[in-house]
């Protein structure tokens, strides 16, 4: 789960890390400042919100509402922007980086830092940058920080700061169960103090029961994906036009590719998952029934799920839901003819093997 | 020989009298497994099936288990590891999905200073037909052959399984990494399994987008790798920055695509498949 930069750096306050003085806005009417100039920055969850005109200096309180209220009403790459964080303008010397994120090689966080900060990493080059793999048993030590510090060439003073910055962040990655905690620029002031400029973090949205005080933020979802995460389905978004049920992730991956193979383009992903359950296969139906699509196509391989028990979906949901678009059905796996005599009985045909199924769609949707 | 498991295996559930835990454990013995033991805190005494309930591992330990099933709640996934890890089981099989990955990392870490082998989490487990079952894998779609299958997801090692069965060929052992984005065994290490492993003489790699895994396989099997791979890559058709499913099936900043992996896959050599249908074809043209 991506955090937001005003929730972010509440979390760098709480673990003392440093932060400019700022204050996180979300109507007009809390558009109110006293030292300018200050900085207005939209709060959405995409990168690129700069040169998308979402952040902006406002030099008197007549300019801060102007361009506050012009940044409320801006969407972000389809994002809508849903508050602000105001900010002191700070008196920036240099720019670093530094962050910790998993590195699924190696199994173990790893520390990103450099003295070229401000920009993407990925745009850094490669000898500007000290990487530093944190044993998950043994975890963080001061040492970790020193060698860092040494490798970047820091001044005793600023290597000091660093040290305890990033000490801290590794607390917070441990503490939160992040993903992700970067701070892009990492800011020397003119008078020498090390704050955070910007702050990203992304927690793992399965460690949220440990975290309860943290509310998931509901914009990184479509209006379909909220509805299929609040009916407790796995469901992606994905623009085309074919809606798919099927089981497992990796089934239901290789569906969406064959579709797009064939020429045509899904509309979702949607993993009915290991659920051997009449209503979760009707559910399925209702929610694609919200979308705009020209046909479904449902790819089942029965290993553990009963194609009984989902041939008797398909048919409750062909009576209660009123799907109005052609249904293409593959069943295979346990009680594969029991489920395709039921899904004869009530008008549907279907097939055993998954090309066939798409073939099948292809034709029908055409 | 399989590889990983074999007749010698003795497999503890914890989590046994659970619904995942006891269907399972049922599961296993109808395949041919050997279920000594399992656990579940204050049920001690108790059976399910004839497999006789602990409230402890330490206790299990008497009925000399050396590998354990874990499919308690995520939370505790990673105080059961350690159970387990204190009790000196030697290969620890995850089931749980939804594990914070944070918690696998430090499972993992442990695993590998111990000598330990750990499968998952967030997989269907590790069967060899017939001489033992760790996992969930459906009993049904097996024949003995001479194919070793290595897979992250579920339900669609299943069915390439099932396809490598309906035409006319067998598995030697099968592995389901898990899909998440930290698991213990990856790719290469299934691979240097198999490379010791008399019965395999071909390997069906299955993958998906996210991580670097497949490109590192790919590196693995272009130069340290003795017999011939088949691949299918699934998730060609997965936008960037979305979790498709699996948390570890995401492309993000640009790595991790399905093309990547293709690319890497056939510049080592290794036949990738368009459809999984592809697979059974692909591995009689290796096996001539």
């Amino acid at each position: 789960m991506n955090l937001y930069e005003y929730q972010a750096k509440e979390l760098f306050k709480k673990f003392g890390i440093s932060i400019p003085v700022g204050k996180h806005v979300a109507t007009e009417a809390d558009l109110q400042w006293n030292k300018f100039p200050v900085v207005v920055k939209a709060q959405v969850l995409t990168g690129g919100r700069g040169k998308a005109g979402g952040i902006k200096f406002a030099n008197d309180i007549g300019d801060l509402q102007a361009k506050g209220k012009e940044i409320l009403a801006m969407s972000i790459k389809g994002l809508k922007v849903r508050s602000l964080l105001l900010e002191e303008k700070l008196e920036i010397a240099k720019e670093y980086y530094l962050s910790i994120t998993l590195d699924r090689s190696t199994k173990r966080p790893v520390i990103i830092a450099s003295t070229s900060g401000g920009m993407e990493i990925e745009d850094v080059e490669d000898s500007k940058i000290v990487k530093y793999w944190i044993d998950p048993t043994l975890g963080y030590s001061s040492f970790i920080g020193r060698e860092v510090s040494f490798k970047l060439g820091l001044s005793t003073e600023e290597s000091k700061q660093f040290q305890d910055v990033l000490g801290k962040i590794f607390a917070l990655y441990e503490g939160y169960d992040c993903e992700l905690v970067e701070i892009n620029p990492l800011v020397v002031l003119k008078d020498g103090k090390i704050l955070a400029g910007d702050a990203k973090v992304v927690v793992d949205s399965d460690s949220l029961f440990r975290h309860k005080e943290l509310f998931e933020n509901p914009a990184e979802r479509t209006e379909l994906e909220e509805l299929a995460f609040k009916r407790g389905y796995a469901l992606v978004e994905l623009g085309g036009d074919i809606g798919v049920i099927a089981n497992g992730a990796g089934l239901t991956m290789a569906t969406l590719d064959g579709l797009t193979l064939k020429g045509l383009k899904p509309k979702n992903f949607l993993d009915l998952g290991g659920s051997d359950d009449v209503e979760k296969v009707v559910g399925a139906f209702q929610i694609l029934k919200e979308a705009k699509i020209r046909g479904i196509l449902i790819n089942i391989f029965g290993g553990v799920t009963h194609c009984d028990t989902v041939a008797n979906g398909i048919a409750e949901a062909k009576k209660r839901v009123g799907i109005n678009v052609p249904i293409v059905v593959r069943l295979s796996g346990v009680n594969e003819d029991l489920g395709r005599q039921i899904l004869k009985e009530n008008g549907i045909e279907s097939y055993s093997d998954m090309m066939d199924a798409i073939n099948e769609t292809v034709k029908v949707v055409k | 020989m399989s590889i990983l498991v074999n007749e010698d295996t003795r497999i503890m559930v914890q989590g046994i009298t659970g619904h995942q835990g006891s269907f399972n454990a049922i599961q296993m013995q109808k395949f041919g497994s050997k279920v000594v033991a399992g656990t579940s805190p204050g049920k001690g005494g108790s059976e399910v099936n004839g497999i006789k309930v602990f409230n402890t591992v330490k206790e299990a330990m008497k009925e000399d288990p050396n590998a354990t099933f874990i499919s308690v709640a995520a939370p505790y996934v990673l105080d059961a590891a350690k159970e387990a890890m204190y009790s000196g089981i030697d290969l620890i099989y995850i089931l749980t999905e939804k594990v914070p990955y944070q918690d696998t990392m430090k499972i993992v870490s442990l695993a590998s200073k111990l000598g330990k082998k750990v499968v998952g989490p967030n997989g269907p487990g590790v069967t060899s037909p017939f001489t033992c079952k760790l996992g969930i894998m459906p009993n049904q779609i097996f024949k003995k052959g001479n194919v070793g299958v290595i897979s992250r997801s579920g339900t669609l090692t299943y069915e390439i399984v099932n396809l490598i069965t309906t035409n006319g060929l067998g598995e030697s052992t099968v592995v389901g990494l898990g899909g998440d984005p930290v698991t213990g065994m990856n790719y290469i290490d299934a691979l240097e399994e198999f490379k010791k492993d008399d019965q395999t003489d071909a390997v069906a790699m299955v993958g998906e987008i996210g991580g670097t895994a497949e490109e590192e396989a790919a590196e693995y099997i272009k130069d340290r790798f003795n017999k011939p791979v088949v691949s299918y890559i699934t998730g060609r058709s997965a936008p960037p920055g979305k979790r498709m499913g699996h948390a570890g099936a995401i492309i993000s900043r640009g790595k991790g695509t399905a093309e990547s992996k293709v690319k890497a896959l056939e510049d080592a050599g290794v036949s990738v498949a368009s459809y999984p249908y592809e697979i059974p074809s692909l591995l009689k043209e290796v096996l001539k």
